[in-house]
């Protein structure tokens, strides 16, 4: 089991590296986009899925992680690493402050107030017009100097700095879930008492968890603004926190690589068929009903099930939402 | 999100320079148009999100399709009127129409997905953005005003003020609504069926209560009235496309605000979240969403359950 993940991983990083020799503009293009939106979905499956914690709010993350970008490439002329540090630091502080608003619910009002939270973000976006020019957005976002001897100004150039920060994501998270600390996160997941009665300070290891999720989002955020050469309030509106929901959902929520594989799915689709028909809201909605439908526990999820032995891996796994949220 | 802001529209005249020192009287009128104009949008939001807390406290369900039957059902009252010119019978068929549509929704897919938090946010954000497609298919994209009868056009003038009849029609429908709900939940047999499973959903079905057809009553109900806030808008905001989820987060946060359940917290709900978003607008533009959504998280910091919500 082991062997074969590793091998899998391994695989799809080749691809992933050998893909700019291979694929046309536009598609490594999609693809960039797609790795970006992967980084966002595996920080908030850190929460939903390690955690068992529906956050309505997560483009609130990545909007502060990209008006950061924004604001200070445009008005401050500021390098590639001050705008990730403050990216980064931007989210993980508002993550610290929504965080102790927010975990003091739980199930509905943690949906609710994480929602709420995102809305004020969203609000100031909007609103905070001499700041973030309101509903126009911001555009003109120069491609990132990170002050190597290089540019990042061709897409494949740019395409390998989003898959260093895939990486980078991966791995932290991994460490992070894999760790003493990430498995009390499942247990709080699994049993919220449970986990009280042995001792462990539930709270603040979901806190901690919030914080880290928040902090990542940011980190994609960043990357999702320098892709876009653009930020505007939709990036933080609450269909764009549903969005990401919906790719940990689609690809399986609790493994990493499940919401990745998911945000490239939904990315693709986006971009692909809205080339042949102007109906891809429809379409979307479809692939949201259908996925809690046919798919409750995910593409990985449903793959595990199918797989010869891992029968009672896949009996472990509940469906979509039966989570002690 | 969509150019149109149903609240700017609402505000009425912009008064130029207001922040300036002004003379007493002008700014006592500004704060009674103002607390005018904020009593009026509290009022819509009850009639959106005052069926909402009941669906939310009864089974638990968030509900993002409830934007789309604030716009579905301005779209058919917008249809309607087209149709016959009749204002009444477009609130009605808006009603009636949305109505079925959620009962449907709720038989097909939200029946089975209780206690899922996340399996009904993502079911009804697909069905909303279906519901949205469908809508620009049929209406198309063009914003829509539903033609308001002679009756209700106009204002009445006291002294130097002004206030628009539909204003106060809106806050007139609000009040029936609120009161015939209030006297069925709190005085009938049916409502005390719908309070105890708000209250205790399995101990409702022990006493024989049958608790799918009160939830799905109930759930009717709450597209009902979002469909009558969507053709009543229709008068004075317009229809348009992207309608529905700019309203979504204002019904959720009147419910939260309010307490989920709690016809009480809707209604002071409501009218708080009018206030707070109307002289949020008024005097700090640049932090308007802010204001309306800060003091909410801070009310929640203190009671997570709402101001009139049980756990």
């Amino acid at each position: 089991m082991r062997g074969a993940r590793l091998f899998s991983v391994g695989l799809a990083l080749l691809l992933l590296a050998l893909a700019p020799h291979v694929l046309s503009s536009y598609l490594l293009v999609l693809l960039t986009q797609a790795v970006i939106a992967a980084m966002l979905a595996m920080s908030l499956d850190l929460l939903l899925g390690y955690t068992g914690l529906a956050s309505l709010g997560h483009a609130a993350y990545l909007g502060l992680g990209a008006y950061s970008v924004g604001v200070l490439t445009t008005q401050y002329g500021v390098n590639f690493w001050g705008t990730l540090v403050v990216g980064i630091v931007l989210a993980a502080g508002a993550a610290m402050v929504f965080g102790l608003v927010a975990l003091r619910a739980t199930g509905v009002y943690f949906l609710m107030i994480t929602l709420a939270l995102g809305m004020v973000v969203w609000g100031l976006a909007q609103r905070w017009v001499s700041l973030t020019q309101g509903d126009n957005g911001i555009s003109g976002i120069p491609k990132p100097h990170l002050g190597l001897p290089w540019s990042f100004s061709t897409s494949t150039a740019f395409y390998y700095l989003v898959l260093v920060g895939f990486l980078v994501t991966y791995t932290v998270l991994s460490v992070v879930v894999h760790s003493p600390f990430g498995q009390s996160l499942v247990g709080i997941r699994e049993s919220e008492t449970r986990m009280h009665t042995l001792g462990y300070h539930v709270w603040l290891h979901k806190y901690i968890g919030f914080i880290i999720a928040g902090a990542f989002g940011g980190f994609a955020g960043v990357f999702w603004a320098y892709y876009n050469g653009f930020v505007s309030p939709t990036d933080v509106e609450l269909a764009t926190s549903v969005e990401i929901l919906l790719m940990v959902a689609l690809g399986g929520r609790g493994t990493l690589l499940g919401p990745a594989l998911g945000a490239g799915i939904i990315v693709l689709l986006k971009n692909l068929v809205s080339v042949y028909t102007q109906r891809w809201l429809l379409i979307l909605g479809a692939i949201y009903v259908l996925t809690i439908i046919y798919a409750p526990e995910g593409i990985v999820g449903a793959v595990r099930r199918w797989l010869p032995g891992n029968k009672a891996m896949a009996l472990r796994g509940r469906p979509i939402g039966q989570l002690e949220l | 999100m969509g150019q149109l802001c149903p609240v700017e529209a609402l505000r009425g005249t912009r008064r130029a320079g207001f922040p300036y020192p002004q003379p007493r009287v002008l700014q006592m009128e500004l704060w009674i148009t103002q607390l005018f104009n904020g009593i009026s949008y509290g009022a819509l939001l009850f009639l959106l999100a005052g069926g909402l807390s009941l669906i939310f406290g009864m089974m638990r369900i968030v509900n993002m399709t409830h934007g789309s039957y604030y716009l579905l059902g301005g779209y058919v009252g917008l249809t309607v009127i087209w149709q016959s010119g009749h204002f009444l019978l477009a609130i009605l068929a808006g009603a009636v129409a949305i109505a079925l549509l959620g009962v449907l929704e709720w038989g097909v897919f939200l029946r089975r997905l209780g206690g899922q938090e996340l399996g009904q946010v993502l079911t009804t954000m697909g069905i909303a953005l279906i519901f949205q497609d469908l809508g620009l298919v049929v209406w198309g994209g063009e914003p829509h005003t539903i033609r308001v009868p002679a009756a209700l056009s106009g204002s009445y003038q006291i002294g130097s003020l002004f206030f628009p009849v539909y204003r106060l029609f809106i806050i007139a429908v609000a009040l029936v609504v609120g009161t015939i709900l209030w006297v069925v939940l709190e005085r009938t047999r049916l409502g005390a069926m719908i309070r105890a499973t708000v209250d205790d959903a399995e101990m409702a079905r022990g006493v024989g209560i049958h608790v799918p057809l009160i939830s799905m009553g109930v759930f009717a109900l709450g597209a009902c009235l979002a469909a009558v806030a969507g053709v009543v808008a229709g008068g004075f905001v317009g229809v348009y496309p992207g309608a529905d989820f700019e309203i979504l987060p204002y019904a959720f946060v009147v419910v939260i605000v309010g307490g989920m359940g709690s016809l009480k917290g809707a209604a002071l709900g409501s009218l708080l979240v009018g206030l707070l978003d109307n002289f949020g607008k008024a005097f700090f533009p640049e932090l308007a969403y802010f204001t309306l959504f800060a003091p909410m998280a801070v009310i929640l910091a203190v009671r997570p359950t709402g101001l009139f919500g049980r756990t």
